[in-house]
């Protein structure tokens, strides 16, 4: 179980958050425009790293806020958190 | 007449304190200090079990939680027995009683001990082999292996004891108190340090603390003096927090621990009471040490297992710590010079060694040359081929090892013993660190895997970290220390250490006998019966992985894991199929390290509190009418209210008829509640849902659907503006939470432009729903200031009013199809105000019905139950709500899904009504739905999804899913069930008051 640092509340325990899949998927804005593959694409498709991986989490049981994390999926090490409309660490 | 094997008095056993305590129902003695295995061993017991698989006859192997023989069922009553506990830890109390496990009818005469002569047709993989055909005998050849297995029996009463669990947040965590803990403990400890040592043995000192020889000096003082200085030095340091009998089951990553603290296992029964007797402690350490020292190999040689051989260790223990002598004619085998260290150790107790078999030729060592002065006989460059002796061991057999160490060579020697010690090098306790995610490397001298690389703020120290000698670990540990705590200085620099302890080893994983290794019985897995011809059979026949092999021959798949000979089946493999040890990779060890009992796992969590449970404020009132409860997620709801004696049938139509004909009431408090507010509110609904919010005038309520992202049906309510920036959303019972989430998630991630706040207020009011023709009369009684008229008050709409003083909210929303209200009221009115509703419905003979009567009810109209008739794959469309779904709106979540090629097509299966060619026929919830009983095979088009027989209309009403329904009206179909086929006619799925004259009535 690791711990992570909120970025509103600061260090807590796995156990109070739930993690939301890839990150930095954009709903489209118009969705009627896109073709079925197009709409398919953002709607199922998810990349499953082994290694760096940017995932949504929110703190289900404190704050309620959705943030971002960059987490190395092959060993749980958290490289980054930072808040939604933030943008990406580079490194 | 049982023989006493006590030696000199050892300060670690109280001799004036005698304890009685009984073993396979024989009374025997022992003394304060002891575990169950030094006293049996102390009464000449060595035969304690059997094995698994052949039911061999076996003993004590080792004085640790590592042993795979000795594990016995402790029985002190129905409740508190316990199987599989190892005799090597549990301290004997007073009336203590144990017996063996796996055999029968006793561990002297066992009918599974034939299995031993029938080994030949027991190979590796014969269960796999032998069961599977035919497949359907394989319920006769459980009840069988189901019989002759098993390792112990469970408590048949509920646990009396009380569990508990703790978290702990320290600076410093010390795995281990031997030597390098207890130096490492004091160290972090004296610089500042909140430091948490635990141990699981309920000493301290290790293995260091029973060495009484003058080899191992420290400072010029016997090492078990020196160290007994420093323990009494901390125990004193305020910071410095000490758990003995604590032994650390799992190491997570982010130095998170689990721990298990055994509180009451030591103490006589009746001194039990109202203590808790296990606590699981959660711990997080920011920095953890691991000194959890090494465990003694075994030496692979044919049968290996007899009682009567153990580990030199172990018997080296015996003697020092506990004074007890394992046998009296003791033989020690060996390939290093731990068997020297015990045979001195041995003489200066006045137990004799007959003689030290080596695998060695020749080594320059100080120990052994001490031992060759007592005149012990060394036989240099031999091994073991053989033993005998059934019950317990009584003759080795050796012979002179080749050049090359894979043949013997020579004559056979037989030597008489009732004893033989084995030694087979040391191996690091590296478990813990590998469960955290370390990566080890091997290291070819001594043939031992040791921590490499680290995955959190860790370090190992001592022998599991393979340094094995006193004068490594003293020399090294204050660099490490010092390098790993910040320090610039600790207490033990310079130290004078003086270890005789030579470091050589002849590493044989597998040793030869005289006979071919098809008729040797040399065992890897002694709880498991595994042998090295297993091992060797299994790459024969083409298992190559680890893994694989592990699982195939059982090897480390005991309670112990294996402990003992994991080391030995990778030697053994890496030397058959020819491949590096280091490169062959290691199986898994995973958590716990030792087993645990179910207890400390849940802890307080049992009975009442094994799981929360939601109640509404009326549920009092509930419970004294006589509900049935059912649970709905977390809530308890009521159910139905027999009357009488009544069924659950009869009570759900007496309840279904008076809604209809005068007046139901409904508890409906559990209902999601969530409290919208800003200037895009209503923008922000007509996003979530899939009709159009906008117009909604303040005052008016509206059903709303909502559906996820891929076009299905997710959720359903009722929201209400309460004003113009304000709205009030009800969702499902269940859906409560995960509706919030979502809305939460787009609003945060999606739409953080959108000045909307969402709050849930679920507990914060009650909600009763009056409902039937009589509800207006009953409402009026109950809010007399409320104009009920239609014009004033019409269905769909609400009203802020007062009962009482009390501000409350009224909907006038139907999910019956009746005229009915729901009155909303601050949750600690909740009561009152229904009794109040009981007491101005009482000459309506108003009802209160539960779940199964709504359900009833809303089936009658058509209405769905969200997860009753749909299943994450039904769309709108596919419900035949297409009303719902506006074409106007340019977007709402899941719009798109609904033109994808998938969703589009007219096949799907949709919702319908089903009504029974015999209208007392009730279909079965989830039956299947056929139009061809006679096609091969039958093609399933559908199933029932909710059904009940209506008082209402005197006949058998449900729906169901079915493929095309839309356009089958009228059709008969087929619903097939175990002895009859039902005929159904697909129906328009309102059933009753299609024109909605009940609503205004
Ligand atoms: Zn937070």
């Amino acid at each position: 179980m690791f711990v992570i640092n909120c970025p509103y509340c600061g260090e807590r325990e796995q156990s109070e958050f739930k993690a939301g899949g890839e990150a930095h998927i954009v709903r489209p804005k118009q969705p009627t425009e896109l073709s079925d593959d197009q709409w398919a694409e953002y709607l199922f498709m998810r990349k499953n790293i082994k290694g760096v991986q940017f995932e949504r989490w929110v703190h289900t049981h404190g704050c309620r806020k959705w943030f971002n994390m960059v987490r190395d999926t092959s060993n749980d090490e958290i490289k980054a958190v930072y808040k939604m409309g933030e943008k990406p660490p580079t490194k | 007449m049982t023989k006493n094997l006590r030696v000199k008095t050892s300060k670690f056993i109280d001799e004036t304190y005698k304890i009685s305590f009984k073993f396979n129902g024989k009374t025997y003695y022992g003394f304060k200090g002891d575990t169950l295995a030094s006293a049996l061993l102390a009464n000449d017991i060595h035969l304690v079990g059997r094995s698994f698989k052949y039911h061999r006859p076996r003993g004590i192997m080792s004085a640790g939680s590592e042993e795979p023989n000795a594990i016995v069922q402790l029985h002190n009553n129905s409740s508190r027995t316990e199987p599989n506990v190892r005799a090597t830890e549990i301290e004997i109390y007073e009336g203590l009683e144990a017996t063996s496990q796996n055999c029968w009818p006793s561990v002297n005469f066992d009918i599974g001990g034939i299995n031993n002569f029938l080994s030949p047709i027991l190979p590796a993989g014969f269960y796999y082999k032998t069961f599977m055909w035919p497949a359907s005998f394989w319920e006769k050849y459980e009840y069988f292996i189901r019989k002759s297995a098993g390792l112990g029996k469970s408590p048949t009463e509920a646990d009396p004891d009380v569990y508990e669990h703790k978290y702990i947040h320290c600076d410093v965590l010390i795995i281990g108190a031997g030597i390098s803990g207890i130096m490492a403990a004091k160290t972090s400890a004296k610089n500042g340090f909140k430091t948490l040592l635990v141990d699981e043995k309920h000493y301290l000192g290790g293995s260091t603390i029973y060495q009484n020889s003058d080899h191992y000096k420290i400072n010029n003082q016997v090492s078990s003096s020196w160290l007994e200085k420093e323990i009494n030095e901390i125990k004193k340091i305020e910071n410095l927090e000490i758990k003995t009998r604590t032994s650390v089951a799992a190491f997570h990553g982010y130095n998170f621990l689990l721990a298990r603290e055994n509180l009451t296992d030591h103490l006589p029964v009746d001194q039990r009471n109202n203590k808790t007797r296990q606590r699981l402690l959660k711990i997080r350490a920011k920095k953890v040490i691991t000194a959890t020292g090494s465990l003694e190999r075994p030496l692979i040689f044919n049968n290996n297992d007899r009682p009567g051989i153990l580990l030199c260790s172990a018997i080296n223990k015996y003697a020092n710590l506990f004074g007890v002598a394992c046998g009296e004619k003791n033989i020690l085998f060996t390939n290093n010079d731990t068997a020297y260290e015990t045979a001195i150790n041995l003489f200066n107790k006045g137990i004799n060694v007959e003689a030290i078999i080596d695998n060695r030729e020749e080594i320059d060592s100080k120990l052994i040359k001490d031992a060759e002065k007592y005149n012990i006989k060394i036989y240099k460059g031999y091994t073991v081929v053989n033993t005998s002796g059934y019950k317990r061991i009584n003759k080795v057999s050796i012979m002179q090892l080749s050049k090359d160490g894979q043949k013997v060579v020579g004559s056979k020697t037989s030597i008489a013993c009732d004893c033989l010690g084995i030694s087979g090098g040391w191996t690091p306790a590296v478990h813990l660190f590998t469960q955290s995610g370390g990566k080890l490397k091997f290291r070819d001298e001594d043939q031992v895997f040791i921590p490499d690389i680290y995955p959190s703020d860790q370090i190992s120290i001592g022998s599991c970290n393979g340094d094995f000698t006193l004068d490594e670990i003293l020399v090294d540990l204050p660099k490490t220390l010092k390098k790993f705590l910040n320090l610039k200085i600790t207490d033990y620099e310079n130290l004078e250490v003086k270890s005789s302890f030579n470091k050589s080893k002849r590493n044989i994983w597998l040793l030869p006998s005289d006979k071919a290794i098809g008729k040797t019985k040399s065992f890897v897995d002694y709880q498991n019966d595994a042998t090295a011809k297993d091992i060797k059979l299994a790459l024969r026949e083409g298992f190559r992985s680890i893994e694989h092999v592990k699982r195939y021959t059982t090897t480390g798949m005991g309670t112990d894991q294996g402990k003992l000979g994991n080391m030995h089946a990778l030697g053994i493999i890496s030397e058959t199929s020819n491949s590096k040890m280091g490169e062959l990779g290691t199986t898994t060890f995973r958590p716990p390290y030792t087993p645990l009992t179910f207890g400390t796992i849940v802890g307080r969590n049992v009975g009442e509190y094994f799981d929360v449970f939601r109640k509404t404020p009326i549920h009092d009132w509930h419970v004294q009418n006589k509900a049935k409860f059912e649970n709905v997620g977390q809530w308890k709801r009521a159910w139905y209210y027999p009357k009488d004696n009544e069924s659950m049938h009869d009570a759900v139509q007496r309840e279904s008829k008076a809604a209809r004909d005068s007046a139901g009431i409904l508890d409906a408090s559990t209902l999601g509640k969530i409290d919208i507010q800003g200037t895009d509110a209503s923008e922000f609904l007509n996003r979530v849902y899939t009709n159009a919010w906008s117009k909604l005038a303040i005052g008016k309520c509206r059903y709303g659907l909502m559906l996820n992202e891929d076009g299905m049906v997710y959720d359903d309510g009722v929201t209400t503006r309460l004003d113009e920036n304000h709205y009030i959303m009800t969702t499902t019972t269940g859906g409560a939470a995960t509706v919030l989430g979502k809305l939460e998630d787009y609003l945060q991630t999606e739409w953080p432009e959108l000045d909307v706040y969402l709050t849930s207020v679920t507990d914060h009011y009650a909600t009763i729903s009056v409902c039937g023709p009589n509800s207006k009369k009953i409402v009026s009684r109950v809010i007399p200031d409320l104009d009920l008229s239609d014009e004033n008050f019409p269905h769909m709409s609400f009203k802020n009013t007062k009962i009482d003083k009390i501000k409350c909210r009224v909907m006038r929303i139907s999910f019956t199809g009746e005229h009915s209200y729901e009155i909303n009221i601050q949750a600690n009115y909740g009561k009152s105000v229904w009794e109040k509703c009981m007491e101005a419905g009482k000459e309506f003979n108003i009802t209160p019905y539960g779940t199964e009567t709504m359900h009833l009810l809303r089936a009658e109209k058509g209405f769905i139950i969200v997860g009753q008739d749909t299943d994450a794959t039904v769309t709108p469309i596919d419900l035949q709500m297409d009303w719902i779904v506006s074409k106007k709106k340019y977007d709402f979540i899941g719009k798109r899904s609904l033109y994808r090629s998938d969703t589009i097509r007219d096949d799907r299966k949709q919702l319908v009504g089903l009504l029974t060619e015999n209208p007392d026929e009730v279909l079965e919830e989830g039956a299947q739905i056929v139009a061809d009983i006679n096609k091969s095979p039958v093609e399933m088009l559908g199933h029932v999804t909710s059904s009940y027989y209506s008082p209402n209309l005197n006949k058998s009403i449900a729906l169901g899913v079915v493929k095309g329904g839309k356009k089958m009206m009228g059709q008969r179909l087929i619903v097939p069930m175990e002895n009859k086929k039902i005929n159904v006619i697909v129906a328009d799925p309102v059933f009753l008051d299609k024109e909605n004259k009940r609503l205004n009535a």
